[in-house]
């Protein structure tokens, strides 16, 4: 313990300098060359930023939403609910929203309502939904809009994220992006 | 073929043809033989060696091995709560986030020395940049540590009779700088360039589309994330870890953070057999860890995708599976198989909330925990299963009635007491802790109210995934439960202490006392250790331990859960 202990505190400020030190440092110096310079990746519109990996919160009618959130879409505090499957509160809290989805999109059946559009996603700030979901709230936002309902759907088109490499993994729609390609027509 | 399938599929077979090689040149490592970065990294580990006042050439015994591991681990957590509990006046603070308490920084502190990352904290409101950053230099160096240990024993295995086994110091230091290190530093550039933050500014502020203000925290996440998921850490710098789209913003960055996952593990068997020169031993070994991690994988992949039976009784369509608790950029596949290698190998980071993942699920990941060896965290990993080696080779020794030999050494009562007990040691703390925190529970459910956030069975796994996380220093969680409160920091702290440095001391020194022993050259008669047959005799021993140990306690939970949900 005695003879070990002087090289371990020696060493181990040595490391901090290295790892906490050269090694952060060097990876920031790089990130410089990332987008937005390593600061998350932001889109720009009329001179407004938004962080395009953030879900926000969407609400009217005009804007296609994002899927439930935990923390109510607190980018400072994210989360999940945590609820187990066989959670009757939980369960009774999707039943929920899937009444107030309805509610809101007249014309749409139930069998049609996606899961994932009345379940809250893991960060509470999941920036996507899936085609399924977008497609289910074409009706409301056409309708809010004043717009052809193919319209509406060509948009989506246009902003569906296929698989990576066209093969691995989902098919998705960015919230954000969509919402503010509408906002352009 | 389904892209979620094939998603998970294309990881697998990356990292396999990344971790033969990573394998050998991990072997090189070991061995000190020349590889083609040592232009790069000898100087700088001369520098380490210099600053430390350390002879890297000093031979240690087993015990001084671990002398020297004990006293720089008990370093480290004395830094970590002068650091954690002074936060809110050092630098580095821009969002003024404050210090914490004395029972959370002790978890904290415990958590991160042990290579747990068990975290009742939120990353966010929590810890400021210098804690993170603390917390990322524990990351770099515990898991350094798990992997020079794993090099001693390797070195003990490989020796014909030895008393010493080469220098703790410098096994450690060239872990870190010539494995980790490097490793680390593309992943973080590959994150940066996805969309990860980098950066030392504090919160963003942006108002949304419909004219809300948002906050949205940032930080040196980039390099943070590369360590956390590379040295089977697994500690957030988000509270949600890395189902944050931040700390994961797409397919990409899940592949890289996932393969990172259980690289270095898998390499680390193929160092064995390059350490060694038995590659037939490695790929046995490998074998018998893949079958156990694929039958943990299947169910859970399949039960995600076909979605919670509950909400297919709303009537609503459940196409992409399971969602709740999961990200639309990853999927229900790639959440189960996350969450699969995540609990095999002791890493603990998620990119999906594992508390509301179905109940098939639930049991594959405790399950994984409580193996803990089917790859295994980095270093640590490998000596869980040497335990089970050993277990296996003394009980096909008395099946057959011969002397059980390994790899020319007798195994004897001192060995086998050794090896029992810290084989016992995991379902000691497991079980014991579920039993203590029920029975609080049990006797007072308005008083610890606030722990549970599910009833029933489900809130039974809460508890069982809290202890089962910690003694496998894993430290993901059913985050549900109200874990922040005096009893679960203290009681979590003390079982990965135990957990973390009881299952290093046992097979350093079973390895070290059978280092020192005559070399019996091998025979006919010798017990082969590097066929399928033994294979399958270990997988069957980490069967019936788990199985004996565990089934009891997974019945209480996910099992009941599942029945109850399945009409």
């Amino acid at each position: 313990m005695k003879t070990n202990i002087i090289p371990a505190i020696r060493l181990t400020l040595f490391c901090a300098v290295f790892f906490c030190g050269f090694y952060t440092l060097s990876v920031l110096g790089i990130a410089q060359l990332a987008s937005n310079s390593g600061k998350g990746e932001i889109i720009t519109e009329n001179r407004k930023t938004y962080h395009v990996n953030v879900a926000q919160a969407f609400t009217e009618d005009k804007y296609f939403w994002p899927r439930p959130s935990a923390v109510d879409y607190n980018g400072a505090g994210s989360g999940g609910s945590n609820k187990g499957t066989s959670n009757p509160d939980y369960l009774a809290e999707v039943e929920a929203r899937i009444d107030t989805f309805l509610l809101r999109n007249p014309g749409v059946s139930r069998k049609d309502v996606p899961a994932e559009l009345v379940t809250a996603s893991g960060s509470g700030l999941d920036p996507h939904i899936s085609v399924a979901s977008a497609l289910v709230q074409v009706k409301r936002v056409a309708q809010a809009r004043n717009l052809p309902e193919n319209k509406v759907s060509a948009v989506i088109a246009a902003n569906t994220e296929k698989p990576f490499l066209g093969l691995l993994g989902t098919e998705k729609v960015n919230v954000l992006k969509l919402n503010l390609a509408l906002n352009k027509l | 073929m389904n892209s979620e399938i094939l998603g998970i599929i294309v990881t697998y077979g990356l990292v396999l043809l990344l971790a033969i090689p990573l394998g050998r040149y991990i072997g090189k490592v070991f061995n000190y033989e020349n590889t083609w970065l040592d232009k790069v990294f000898n100087p700088i580990d001369r520098l380490f060696f210099t600053i430390g006042g350390i002879n890297p050439n000093k031979e240690m015994t087993w015990k001084q091995h671990l002398g020297s591991l004990l006293t720089i681990n008990l370093v480290w957590f004395i830094l970590s709560m002068l650091v954690l509990t002074n936060m809110a006046w050092l630098p580095l603070n821009p969002d003024l986030n404050p210090s914490m308490s004395l029972d959370l920084a002790f978890n904290t502190s415990v958590s991160f020395v042990t290579n747990t990352n068990l975290q009742h904290y939120s990353g966010e409101t929590a810890l400021s940049y210098l804690g993170q950053l603390t917390l990322m230099l524990w990351q770099f160096i515990s898991a350094s540590t798990g992997i020079a240990i794993c090099a001693v024993v390797y070195k003990a295995m490989k020796e014909k009779t030895a008393d010493t086994l080469g220098n703790f110091y410098s096994y450690f230091v060239r872990s870190a700088t010539r494995i980790l290190l490097p490793l680390a530093f593309v992943v973080a550039l590959i994150l940066a360039f996805n969309g990860t933050p980098m950066t030392f500014e504090g919160k963003d502020t942006v108002t949304t589309i419909e004219g809300k203000e948002q906050i949205i925290s940032r930080g040196p996440v980039a390099a943070f994330v590369a360590i956390k998921q590379l040295g089977t850490n697994g500690g957030g710098f988000y509270g949600p870890n890395s189902s944050n789209p931040m700390e994961n913003p797409n397919y990409l960055t899940n592949i890289v953070e996932t393969a990172s996952i259980f690289l270095i593990p898998i390499a680390l068997v193929f160092a064995l057999g390059y350490v060694l020169k038995r590659r037939k031993m490695a790929w046995t070994i490998y074998g018998v860890m893949t079958l156990g991690f694929l039958l943990l994988l299947t169910p859970s992949v399949i039960s995600e995708m076909n979605g919670n039976p509950a909400i297919d009784n709303m009537g609503i369509a459940q196409q992409m599976g399971s969602m709740e608790g999961k990200e639309v950029r990853f999927g229900a596949a790639a959440s189960a198989n996350w969450a699969t290698y995540t609990t095999c190998t002791s890493n603990g980071s998620v990119n999906a909330m594992h508390d509301s993942m179905t109940p098939v699920t639930g049991a594959t990941t405790l399950l994984g925990m409580m193996v803990n060896c089917f790859y295994g965290g980095v270093g640590v990993g490998f000596l869980n299963f040497y335990i089970f080696i050993i277990l296996a080779v003394f009980i096909s020794g008395l099946m057959v009635g011969r002397t059980p030999e390994f790899l020319g050494k007798k195994i004897e009562a001192r060995e086998m007491k050794i090896a029992m007990m810290v084989a016992l040691l995991h379902p000691l703390l497991i079980l014991a802790g579920t039993a203590i925190a029920s029975y609080l529970y049990a006797n007072n459910p308005e008083e610890y109210a606030a722990w549970l956030a599910n009833p029933g069975y489900h809130g039974f796994s809460e508890m069982l995934y809290e202890f089962t996380s910690s003694s496998a220093n894993n430290g993901s969680g059913f985050e549900g439960l109200g874990d922040n409160t005096p009893f679960w920091n203290y009681a979590c702290g003390i079982v990965m202490l135990l957990a973390r440095y009881l299952p290093i001391i046992g097979p350093v020194a079973i390895a070290g006392i059978l280092a020192a022993k005559k070399y019996v050259p091998e025979s006919s008669g010798t017990l082969k250790t590097d066929n399928a047959t033994f294979g399958f005799m270990v997988f069957t021993i980490i069967f019936i331990v788990a199985a004996l140990s565990f089934f009891p306690a997974l019945t209480l939970g996910p099992v009941a859960e599942y029945f109850s949900m399945s009409n």
